[in-house]
């Protein structure tokens, strides 16, 4: 079998922390060739070994079968090695041309030749199927569009073997479909694959094979087409996964969070949120679905207290919050999980033990007389860790350096852990794999039925059907319906999701369907 | 390289640099560098009284290097400190003059009076930030104007037309007897003592108290800060005003240590700004402040002495002056790329 890339038992350290262990990776020509594993397991360490940035303290690489030493992007540039990085690197204000020559202008007589780079793009764009105009400003163009430009820059520079970064996370499901075909169009002009991923269903889709590591260690190669879904999460997290998790029925008691008649606007002045009422009791998960963009946003800043309300009034414990400061909405018992973890959730430039502490430094025992114990908060910290399952080197690690799942488990530890009679979980598990997303849910499900009230909002259906006891279905500002996951099915929600308001014979007509309804 | 031998080598070689750099300049200028840089080690260490005189130049620059210090780890950029310091200045010396009163009472009350002009001439930025989201840079620009013109004009209303105010009474001085007999009778005072405590109390309040757990937090993410309950209007105003505090006490030092009056200015005193310099070389700790005071301190007044001793034009002087520290600021750059290039590599994995 002829590889263009062998990495061999590769190893890389980071002073004491071994980031990858002995893993092997063989690329064939003409393969898209998946990476696996969890967030942090140490897949973007070994492709920043293939891309130069760093340098393995173990192992070899072979290029076409030549040892080659790579010790920076641009040897792996020369040998034909390009990345589109998950973050894309474009200059916002600059055309498609101009970002694709960056850092190697063609030049005539010192003024950059811009036209015959744009020609060139134009027939590299057609050859591939991308369609990108050269001339294209980068802000005025979609995500999907942006990421083909990064797709052009690797091509243009003579790439032969791409590697793509958690190509999916950032795209709209037709913008994936559309990746998927610019994928396969790429293998059958001869060009090789690496995919960097934690999203099984991309494997079975496009790879044609899999290496699986785990927590820095190579733990195989398998073919796409002999394995499941079921395998690979295994194979990834190192034990059985649950992909619907187990939760017995719920027991709901008394109102927790009560919404009456609640407005209120954007900061442009419109109402997002108009006359909703909710309610959300003791011991179960009330989900709320909907499209982005419908007022989840809005409804979840009124409630926590970090957006004004127009009208109505929200009750927590029978107590009226409405209005109230953040602060004091978190006091009456609240536990917030922000859909933002980087704006909201976390201080990333803070080390991780301070982040735990950021809805309790000001009280006792970490607090005294306006005195932090920062040793107390260490403690604290260190036990959330634990509990929490959160990897990384300890409380004093910048949260910014900790990857995006751990950085999600220690908001959820740090929520969680204050035991608030209402949690409120934005999109709890964006952008995690499916051993995080498991974690996570588990724990939601841990709160309700420790008799705390959740209430879950989710774009992903699969997520709110497999997790809550009640459904609301969110559109327009307004709950239009309220349904249990027993009795809907996915195409019904989608239907209320889009605004449909479904009469009893149409919803007997849907049950009817249920059967054929394949997840 | 291991840290801590570019802790060591960075700040050394970049002096070096800088002192080479600088005798080339004296040399193309027709002046010998050896008796210059001679002349600038007699002016630092000279004898004790010029090691008095530079420890009295360094207080100052202290102050106002925390002032700017703390206002920046707040995420604030307090270009004001020379404003404050103006006004601090003024209010230690008018209490100092206006009444007299036992030491006891009257000293702490001018230091005090400072603080809280200063204070207030952070205040107001700090709330115009607060509310309605004006750039402090701007307004704390303009408060320097105002309180460079407002405190002339109140020094003709104190001194009756005149261009000082009387010398303040010995009960409201900072002035030592047992430092002055130390260093052959120079202008040393106390100040310095309450310049180091400062220091003191600017780390306690940043590393031990939930303030300064507040204040860093609004300084790194707002929205962050304001999901977890802070209020960041509240501590936007609160990092002015204990930045004004601080730059004020540097007015207090001037007023009630060096000069023991206040007269009227044709400009700025160039404390406040270069305390920007002291912070940013100090990278914004407590600690790294006492360093870049130090080394502002030390060359600005030794510089006093290459013209005397060395007939080197003051112009001249300047240069080689800003040369040494520009190398020394360089050289911080250079450690901090050092540095963040060790972090990433630490956190990838």
């Amino acid at each position: 079998m002829e590889y263009v890339v062998e990495m061999l038992n590769i190893r890389k350290e980071f002073g004491n922390f071994v980031a990858n262990d002995n893993i092997t990776l063989q690329l064939q020509k003409g393969e898209i060739h998946a990476l696996l594993g969890e967030n942090g397991a140490g897949k973007s360490t070994l492709m920043n070994v293939l891309f130069g940035l760093y340098q393995p303290e173990g192992g070899e690489i072979r290029v076409r079968g030549k040892k080659v030493d790579i010790t920076n992007p641009n040897v792996a540039n020369d040998l034909g090695i390009g990345m589109v990085h998950q973050h894309f690197m474009l200059v916002e204000n600059f055309s498609v041309t101009e970002n694709i020559i960056l850092g190697s202008e063609p030049t005539k007589l010192g003024v950059t030749n811009k036209r015959d780079a744009a020609d060139k793009v134009q027939a590299l764009s057609e050859q591939y199927g991308l369609n990108v105009d050269p001339y294209a400003i980068i802000e005025d163009i979609s995500v999907g569009m942006q990421q083909r430009v990064e797709i052009l820059k690797t091509l243009y520079r003579g790439a032969e073997i791409l590697i793509f970064d958690e190509p999916t996370a950032s795209l709209t499901p037709q913008e994936i479909i559309e990746l998927v075909q610019i994928m396969k169009r790429l293998i059958a002009e001869g060009k090789s694959i690496i995919l960097i991923t934690h999203k099984l269903k991309e494997i079975m889709d496009v790879s044609d094979r899999v290496t699986v590591i785990r927590k820095g260690q190579g733990i195989g190669t398998v073919v796409t087409a002999e394995t499941d879904p079921n395998e690979l999460a295994s194979l990834m997290v190192g034990r059985q996964v649950e992909f619907k998790t187990e939760k017995g029925p719920a027991s709901p008691k008394d109102e927790v969070l009560d919404i009456r008649d609640l407005v209120v606007l954007d900061y442009r002045g419109v109402a997002k949120v108009k006359h909703l009422n909710l309610n959300v009791r003791k011991g179960e998960i009330v989900g709320i679905a909907g499209i982005d963009g419908n007022g989840q946003t809005e409804l979840i800043e009124a409630i926590t207290g970090l957006r004004k309300v127009k009208s109505g009034t929200i009750f927590i414990n029978e107590k009226d919050v409405t209005g109230l400061k953040p602060r004091k909405v978190t006091e009456a018992g609240v536990g917030h999980i922000p859909q933002d973890r980087h704006k909201h959730g976390l201080v990333l430039d803070f080390p991780i033990g301070h982040n735990i502490a950021l809805q309790t430094y000001y009280t006792s025992p970490i607090s005294k007389n306006g005195v932090i114990d920062y040793n107390k908060i260490n403690d604290k910290a260190k036990q959330i860790i634990a509990d929490f399952d959160v990897r990384t080197q300890g409380p004093h690690e910048l949260a910014r350096s900790l990857s995006g799942g751990n950085q999600q488990k220690a908001i959820i530890g740090r929520e969680v852990d204050r035991d608030p009679d209402l949690l409120i979980a934005a999109l709890p598990t964006r952008g995690l794999d499916v051993g995080a997303i498991e974690f996570i849910h588990s724990r939601l499900i841990e709160q309700r039925d420790n008799g705390k009230a959740v209430l879950l909002i989710s774009f992903e259906l699969d997520e709110v059907m497999n997790v809550s006891d009640r459904i609301a279905v969110i559109h327009d500002g307004e709950i239009v319906d309220i349904v249990t996951p027993e009795t809907t099915t996915e195409q019904e929600l989608g239907l209320l999701m889009a605004g449909h308001k479904i009469g009893d014979n149409e919803k007997g007509k849907l049950k009817e369907g249920e059967d054929q309804h394949v997840e | 390289m291991s840290n801590r031998a570019t802790n060591i080598l960075v700040p050394l070689v970049s002096v070096i640099l800088g002192l080479l750099v600088g005798a080339v300049i004296m040399l193309v200028s027709g002046y010998n560098p050896l008796t210059g840089y001679t002349a600038l080690w007699n002016g630092i260490f000279g004898d004790l009284y010029t090691i008095g005189e530079t420890l009295r130049q360094i207080t100052p620059y202290l102050l106002a290097g925390l002032a700017v210090a703390f206002a920046f780890r707040s995420g604030l950029f307090n270009i004001g400190v020379e404003g404050q310091l103006i006004v601090g200045w003024f209010a230690a010396a008018y209490v100092g003059v206006a009444v007299e009163l036992p030491k006891i009472i009257h000293l702490p009350l001018a230091i005090l009076a400072a603080a809280a002009a200063g204070a207030l001439w952070g205040f107001v930025p700090g709330l115009l930030k607060a509310k309605f989201r004006v750039h402090e840079v701007i307004v704390t620009i303009m408060m320097n104007y105002i309180a460079l013109h407002v405190t002339n004009a109140l020094i003709k209303t104190v001194s009756d037309g005149g261009d000082r105010t009387e010398r303040i009474f010995t009960s409201a001085s900072l002035r030592s007897e047992f430092f002055q007999n130390l260093t052959e009778f120079s202008r040393l005072h106390y100040g310095i003592l309450i310049a180091l405590m400062m220091v003191g109390v600017m780390w306690l309040i940043l590393e031990k108290t939930t303030l300064g757990y507040e204040l860093k937090a609004v300084g790194f993410n707002q929205n962050a800060s304001e999901y977890a309950g802070m209020n960041v209007n509240k501590n936007i105003i609160l990092a002015m005003v204990i930045s004004g505090a601080f730059a004020g006490l540097a007015g207090a030092m001037e007023a009630l240590g060096t000069f023991e009056y206040v007269s009227s200015k044709g400009g700025f005193t160039g404390i406040g700004f270069d305390g920007i310099a002291v912070a940013l070389l100090g990278m914004n700790t407590p600690l790294g402040v006492i360093f870049g005071a130090t080394l502002f301190g030390s060359l600005k007044y030794g510089a006093l002495n290459m013209p005397n001793e060395a007939g080197i034009p003051l112009e001249i002087v300047e240069i080689v002056i800003a040369v040494i520290i520009f190398f020394v600021a360089s050289g911080y750059i250079i450690r901090l790329l050092l540095l963040r290039a060790a972090n990433k590599k630490k956190e990838a994995k």
